[in-house]
């Protein structure tokens, strides 16, 4: 089974991503998988009663299009072809701040430890790093920084709000 | 699981450092509800010393534990990423964007450095310490760039790691320098002094530079993000050539806010930034700059890196539509987390309170006589010298332009006497402005002549700011790799044509700029003359616009015709000139008879008797 950085620790991962799934005979058979935006939209009814059934977006997917699903997906993931394609960053932002989505946020693709950081603050908390590279290495990408300056869907208090202590509320990242 | 850990050991910091505090077990769990417990400094860090910070005269922002543990942590995490680039656990693709990030270029003969100067504003620690680098690390000098950074040409890969740990101990970095971010936020170098001013425009841009500093969402962005802040309406931060121009503004009210305007920029197309929202609250630029990158973020071109930027994207979205999609995005942010409050805004503002000035006349005697008496030091007063808003001081330009030395260059030597000048005559802190030059802002009208004699002796007494031989002028083919042609050869033999004074003043204000790409790192497009350097079959030609201008009038030249050679250069700026000083009207700048004329006179001089 592959790897997963989940949280903040490296488990088995259950779930199967189906990249090039374009009909409901690539989803037959395997239980807890991952499925194209297109394939989900396309064969809503069926696979949104499977409930063991999570999406993944391209980077230029509309993460609106899953709004009305968002209270039942288990998971949703946001591929990165290449890791300075940023897209994902804002998608995430969208559907844990405006949607309000609620289950793992994955990232797919070319994912990798210098950019842990900033995807954990976008709202990601399972990252499918790829599979070339060392796991226990990459989890100390999610500590480069301690803080930031700005609201973050992890910690949405900015700093100018908890610099002196003076009208702090939750600006903490959820325990994982 | 690790960040509770890091909380309770920030607990217990805190219990160490404040022991009564589990003596009161409300407060201690109120502390606890309310995530109060944010990280102490490390016992090991060291606190601001005489020696190794910013002194306390000076008015630049000071970095509290946190802002230094950022620029800590960011040292640490760029030097492993260096050592895993050298093991080769980095690829070159994988490490160029993180090198980019903290201002680390692979150039034409060695890596280039580029450190952040935030909006213009050092401290003489900080220039001694922008010497030192210049002198352990590279070859004993540093540029001024058009952005508010200085450059260092000649580091070592292997050493940068330890520059940028130099850099963190006196409060300065590279970040996001370069590469596909938001980029050092830049200002009016005159900030806080000028007459002309309604309002104070460094504690905004420090606000955006806090903001910009590692934003998780917008590390990846299309292309370059860049953002300027005025508060004057003599807009003298080229805030209509950046992905996003900033004028602090007041409404009716009083009250302080921005006019925001958006998609300028040079380059390869260059345009004139576009008004998206007249009057926006101070309170919610943050809110707004938010909306704008992540509408830019999702939708910008990937495809190309030519019409990747903000300006190509408002253009084909159309203004109106774009506005929409970033006032809907905002409707949603609007008075949230990220709304600034004012006391944000005031803790800002209080780091650049004015130094303690002398109650001066305005008017000093033998200041005034030492003009009258002295032609040369009389000319570096009409040039160089710009009224300030408080009786007897003013505000010193300090020429890099000097003819024979590169346009923003400085020897280290240089910068610590630059330095000890600051301390001797301007509180102790100095500004590097956007046409490359250095700025004393605080100057005692009587001791004028004095510091003029010390400039001179430096060689950055050049009368000549605002004139011909004032040139912005990029580092181009001698050292950039970018570069289709050579632009210091360029400027130095413009500067010898000009070389006479009297002349040189009587041409009055004329922007010379001069880039050696399309990149436009030299802002060509707007210079009254523009000089773009161009390659034709592995040659360097030289294309030459005119009427461009920078400030709140700003325009683009137009090129006047086919490109020439080197050699040709000064011939086609004399005969520019020329053309200038027989049609001009009394009183009426370069530019300004330019756009009476139009080309064709200035054409038809330069190209009967160039071709």
């Amino acid at each position: 089974m592959p790897l997963l950085i989940k949280g903040r620790a490296i488990v088995e991962d259950r779930w199967t991503l189906l990249r090039d799934a374009t009909s409901l005979a690539d989803v037959s058979g395997e239980t807890a998988v991952i499925v194209p935006l297109a394939l989900w939209k396309s064969q809503h009814e069926t696979l949104f009663a499977r409930k063991d059934v999570g999406v993944w977006l391209k980077p230029d997917d509309d993460p609106g299009a899953l709004v009305a699903d968002i209270d039942s997906l288990p998971l949703i993931a946001i591929d990165f072809p290449k890791f300075v394609d940023g897209r994902g960053y804002s998608s995430a932002r969208l559907l844990r701040d405006k949607y309000r989505f609620g289950g793992e946020l994955r990232a797919i693709g070319d994912v990798l430890r210098d950019q842990l950081y900033y995807l954990r603050q976008c709202g990601f908390d399972a990252f499918a790093v790829r599979a070339d590279r060392n796991f226990a290495d990459a989890i100390g990408g999610l500590d480069d920084f301690s803080d930031n300056y700005q609201s973050t869907s992890a910690r949405p208090v900015p700093l100018f709000r908890r610099r002196n202590g003076a009208t702090a509320d939750d600006g903490k990242l959820p325990p994982t | 699981m690790g960040e509770q850990n890091q909380t309770s050991a920030h607990q217990d910091a805190y219990a160490e450092e404040f022991p009564k505090i589990r003596d009161c077990p409300a407060l201690y769990q109120f502390l606890l509800n309310k995530s109060l417990f944010i990280p102490l400094r490390p016992k090991e860090a060291p606190l601001y010393s005489k020696s190794s910070s910013p002194t306390e005269r000076d008015n630049v922002y000071k970095y509290d534990h946190i802002d230094q543990r950022f620029v800590d942590e960011r040292v640490a995490q760029f030097r492993d990423q260096t050592r895993r680039f050298l093991a080769g656990e980095l690829t070159e693709d994988e490490f160029r964007p993180l090198r980019l990030q903290n201002g680390l270029y692979i150039q034409k003969y060695a890596p280039m450095l580029r450190v952040a100067i935030p909006y213009g504003l050092l401290s003489t620690t900080q220039l001694r310490k922008l010497a030192h680098i210049g002198r352990k690390y590279d070859r004993g000098y540093g540029h001024f760039t058009t952005r508010q950074n200085i450059q260092f040409n000649w580091p070592r890969l292997e050493d940068v790691p330890d520059i940028l740990a130099e850099l963190a101990s006196v409060e300065m970095h590279a970040i996001q320098t370069s590469g596909n971010c938001v980029r050092n936020i830049t200002s009016d170098h005159f900030a806080g002094v000028a007459g002309d001013e309604l309002v104070d425009p460094r504690p905004y841009a420090e606000l955006f530079r806090q903001w910009s500093t590692f934003h998780p969402e917008f590390a990846y962005l299309p292309r370059k993000f860049k953002i300027a802040v005025s508060g004057s309406p003599n807009d003298r931060a080229a805030t209509l050539v950046h992905d996003i121009g900033v004028h602090a503004v007041r409404n009716a009210d009083g009250d302080v806010g921005f006019r925001v305007l958006l998609g300028g920029g040079m380059g390869r197309t260059p345009i004139i930034g576009h008004v998206i929202r007249d009057f926006l609250p101070r309170q919610e630029v943050l809110n707004y700059f938010d909306a704008i990158l992540r509408i830019y973020n999702r939708f910008g071109r990937r495809d190309n890196i030519y019409k990747a930027r903000i300006k190509i994207l408002v253009k084909e979205m159309t203004l109106p539509v774009f506005a929409g999609h970033v006032e809907a995005e905002w409707e949603r942010l609007r008075g949230g987390a990220g709304t600034v409050p004012d006391e944000e805004i005031e803790r800002l503002a209080s780091f650049f309170e004015p130094p303690p000035y002398e109650k001066l006349s305005g008017d000093d005697a033998g200041f005034r006589s030492a003009v009258a008496d002295n032609r040369a030091f009389g000319n570096w007063v009409k040039r160089n010298v710009f009224p300030h808003k408080v009786p007897g001081y003013a505000v010193v330009t300090l020429s890099l332009k000097k003819t024979g030395v590169p346009p923003g260059d400085a020897t280290s030597d240089q910068m610590d006497a630059v330095a000890d000048l600051a301390d001797a005559y301007s509180f102790g802190e100095l500004r590097v402005s956007h046409e490359q030059n250095l700025i004393f802002t605080d100057v005692r009208q009587k001791e004028l002549l004095a510091l003029w004699s010390e400039l001179k002796a430096l060689g950055f007494a050049t009368p000549n700011i605002g004139l011909l031989t004032d040139i912005i002028c990029c580092p181009g083919g001698d050292f950039c790799s970018l570069a289709n042609a050579k632009s210091i050869p360029i400027a130095e033999a413009i500067q010898r044509r000009f070389d006479d004074l009297d002349y040189l003043h009587d041409i009055g204000e004329l922007d010379l700029n001069i880039s050696g790409c399309m990149n436009a790192c030299g802002h060509h497009h707007v210079g009254n003359i523009g000089v773009l350097g161009v390659d034709k079959n592995g040659e360097e030609w030289y294309q030459v616009s005119i009427g461009g201008d920078q400030g709140e009038a700003a325009s683009l030249g137009k090129v006047i015709g086919p490109s020439f050679a080197a050699q040709e250069m000064p011939d086609v700026v004399s005969r520019l000139i020329d053309v200038y000083v027989e049609k001009r009207h009394e009183d009426e700048r370069f530019v300004d008879t330019v756009r009476r004329l139009g080309l064709e006179p200035f054409k038809e001089r330069v190209y009967a008797s160039a071709h």
